[in-house]
């Protein structure tokens, strides 16, 4: 356990320089559209001495190499340098938005959770029934929708169309705004959220009760009399959820590290936005920071979650795990 | 059936004969030729059945992947043919010859935009940017991921570490803010949006062959080629890529359907496909502003991406089952 522990850990260093790398590539003047320095100090004109001062600030003057190694070396420190546009630690910026991000991203897969598991092993155990096709023909199309799309269609009805035909009695808020937003605001941005994952887990977990539903130990524990509902909850589902943990695992990792989208859409004060934003305005110690903080968190969710796995699962452990 | 014969070693020619590892028929109708014992032993009268024929025979009572079919087949000759009979019938697509935001009536089915527009003639268009957006980026995708997963599947070693962690780096990014950086970085436009998601989607193709190669590297076929004297590009081609061909057409299919979402999406954020070409995404954002008194602006856009990426998920899922394609997710 411990030796496939240090491998996995060791993967993750190249991942995470490469990561850093290609940001930091990003960044070389010339690479990238703008000055920095007129990304720094705006659009007026600038003496030679002060240009020399921002230059040596932010560290442009020195060759590129030296500049990665101060990066990172920071960066492992927690401190991202100061953002261009709003003259402030980007570790300060990305304080702000994360916990909005969290909030969505837990109560994304609250529904994911609830409505995925549930449709899967209903879908299942009902196979072929009205309810079975039901969910298999709304899982295609909702794979299929647009998030964005969704997100304004929800927007369209319960906050346009419910408000003028109820008088705003089923009005829900459209819009993200207050810091931190009620709890209220998080309905219809995390059901946008959760759309597509939950698709993904109702399919996986009814194509997981399926195979466990035709196992001996099920077969035997309806011959000895159980009912329905202990062999479905007790035996069945306990096995079919290990590949459904480990979907939601790994989607969590990719929901914290903030949805452009959903959030943009929703004007989600989140990561999400504020790093497509940076990206617009060209900030990019914002990006760079917010990028290698959001990799970062992915990679070390997916790592607790292989860990889980491996606990769960000798196989994986011994199997060699090439990849 | 035949699928399992292709694993045991017995490759067919286009025809579905059979052949053997250096491509020489197994039914050999020459005098004194030796015949092999159940190789090749066609009942006469009887057609011969091929892998694709099977898998079509299976795909036909799929209905779901027919009805995909059939509606992408439609909008292509849609929108192939808009030229002819859209502009005479509805309007220009970028020509502000109406009254703004017009409701949906017979003669503007889908209603008219803010500027006055005619949003059917815009919707059909639209498809030309989606369809072309999809097909062109995944066909980047595939070349790339083609290229390098051979290079790490068949040679293995340094090469192969080096292709997996990249590919471990891309999949370690956030999707849309990798699309949206280099689309910061090569500038917004409909040719930057299809290389830039063609970019992004190699990783997973190349995983894809990479592991159909280690699958087919030690079968005896492919040590006959090679003791054979057959080249590597040879052998790739002809003995590695038809094995690994099923997946990737079944992946790349599903693969199109994402790269029209991931377009939209651009396009929604402003860094796509720019006005006045007529795109999906672009339309949408045009009408959120507008979603209180004109939902016929959010609403048919939103359902022509939903109908054509729909449509390549079921032609995918269908392909899957009638190939008989094991796939991850």
């Amino acid at each position: 356990m411990v030796k496939y522990l240090v491998r996995r850990v060791l993967q993750m260093v190249p991942v995470f320089l490469g990561v850093t790398l290609i940001l930091f590539v990003l960044r070389i003047p010339g690479f990238l559209p703008g000055d920095p320095i007129k990304l720094i100090v705006g659009e007026r004109p600038l003496s030679a001495e002060l240009r020399a001062q921002v230059e040596k600030e932010n560290r442009l003057n020195e060759p590129i190499h030296e500049q990665y190694v101060w990066y990172v070396t920071q960066a492992l420190q927690g401190d991202f340098g100061n953002s261009y546009q709003k003259n402030r630690p980007v570790a300060e910026i990305l304080g702000d938005k994360f916990p909005n991000t969290f909030r969505l991203a837990f109560a994304a897969i609250l529904v994911e959770i609830v409505v995925g598991i549930l449709a899967g092993i209903i879908s299942a155990v009902k196979q072929y029934s009205f309810w079975d096709v039901l969910v298999t023909l709304s899982t295609s199309v909702l794979v299929s929708v647009p998030v964005f799309w969704l997100g304004l269609l929800l927007q369209m009805f319960f906050g346009i169309k419910l408000k003028q035909w109820t008088g705003g009695a089923m009005f829900l808020p459209i819009t993200g705004m207050g810091d931190p937003p009620d709890l209220v605001h998080l309905i219809l941005p995390a059901i946008t959220l959760a759309s597509v994952s939950t698709a993904y887990v109702a399919r996986i977990m009814r194509s997981q009760m399926l195979e466990a539903m035709g196992q001996d130990y099920i077969r035997t524990a309806v011959a000895k009399g159980l009912t329905e509902r202990a062999v479905v909850f007790r035996h069945a589902m306990k096995n079919a959820l290990i590949p459904v943990v480990t979907y939601i695992g790994i989607d969590l990792g990719a929901l914290m590290g903030g949805a452009i989208l959903t959030e943009s859409v929703f004007s989600w004060p989140g990561v999400g936005r504020e790093l497509y934003l940076a990206v617009l305005q060209r900030d990019w110690p914002v990006v760079m920071g917010g990028v290698l903080v959001v990799v970062l968190i992915v990679m070390v969710v997916n790592l607790l979650v292989d860990i889980s796995y491996a606990v769960l699962d000798p196989r994986i452990r011994y199997g060699g795990a090439a990849e | 059936m035949s699928a399992r014969n292709r694993k045991a070693g017995a490759p067919f020619t286009p025809a579905g004969e059979p052949v053997d590892a250096g491509g020489h028929l197994l039914k050999d109708d020459r005098p004194g030729a030796v015949s092999i014992p159940g190789a090749g032993d066609i009942p006469p009268g009887r057609k011969t059945r091929t892998l694709w024929g099977d898998a079509w025979t299976r795909l036909r009572k799929n209905k779901l992947a027919i009805a995909g079919l059939v509606w992408v087949i439609l909008i292509i000759t849609v929108t192939l043919s808009a030229d002819l009979w859209v502009p005479q019938t509805f309007g220009d697509p970028t020509s502000t010859e109406f009254d703004g935001l017009l409701s949906p009536s017979a003669t503007h089915p889908f209603g008219t935009d803010r500027i006055g527009r005619d949003v059917f003639a815009r919707v059909i268009y639209g498809a030309r940017v989606s369809l072309a957006v999809g097909v062109l980026a995944v066909g980047i995708s595939v070349i790339l991921g083609l290229t390098l997963g051979a290079l790490s599947g068949y040679y293995g070693g340094v090469l192969d570490s080096l292709v997996m962690r990249t590919a471990d780096i891309f999949f370690a990014f956030p999707y849309m803010l990798f699309a949206i950086a280099l689309l910061a970085i090569l500038g917004p436009g409909y040719q930057n949006v299809f290389i830039a998601i063609g970019i992004l989607g190699w990783p997973s193709i190349a995983r894809v062959f990479r592991s159909s190669i280690l699958s087919v590297k030690e079968t005896e076929y492919v040590d006959a080629a090679r003791a054979m004297g057959a080249s590597d590009l040879r052998i790739m081609l002809r003995h590695v890529l038809p094995n690994a061909i099923a997946p990737l057409i079944v992946y790349s299919t599903m693969s199109i359907g994402g790269a029209i979402i991931t377009e939209a999406a651009l396009s929604y954020l402003g860094m796509g496909v720019q006005a006045p070409t007529p795109s999906w995404g672009g339309m949408l954002s045009e009408a959120k502003a507008l979603m209180g008194v004109a939902p016929w602006l959010t609403i048919w856009p939103g359902f022509a991406i939903l109908t054509t990426v729909l449509s390549f998920v079921l032609m995918g899922d269908g392909m899957r089952d009638a190939l008989d394609v094991k796939m991850k997710d």
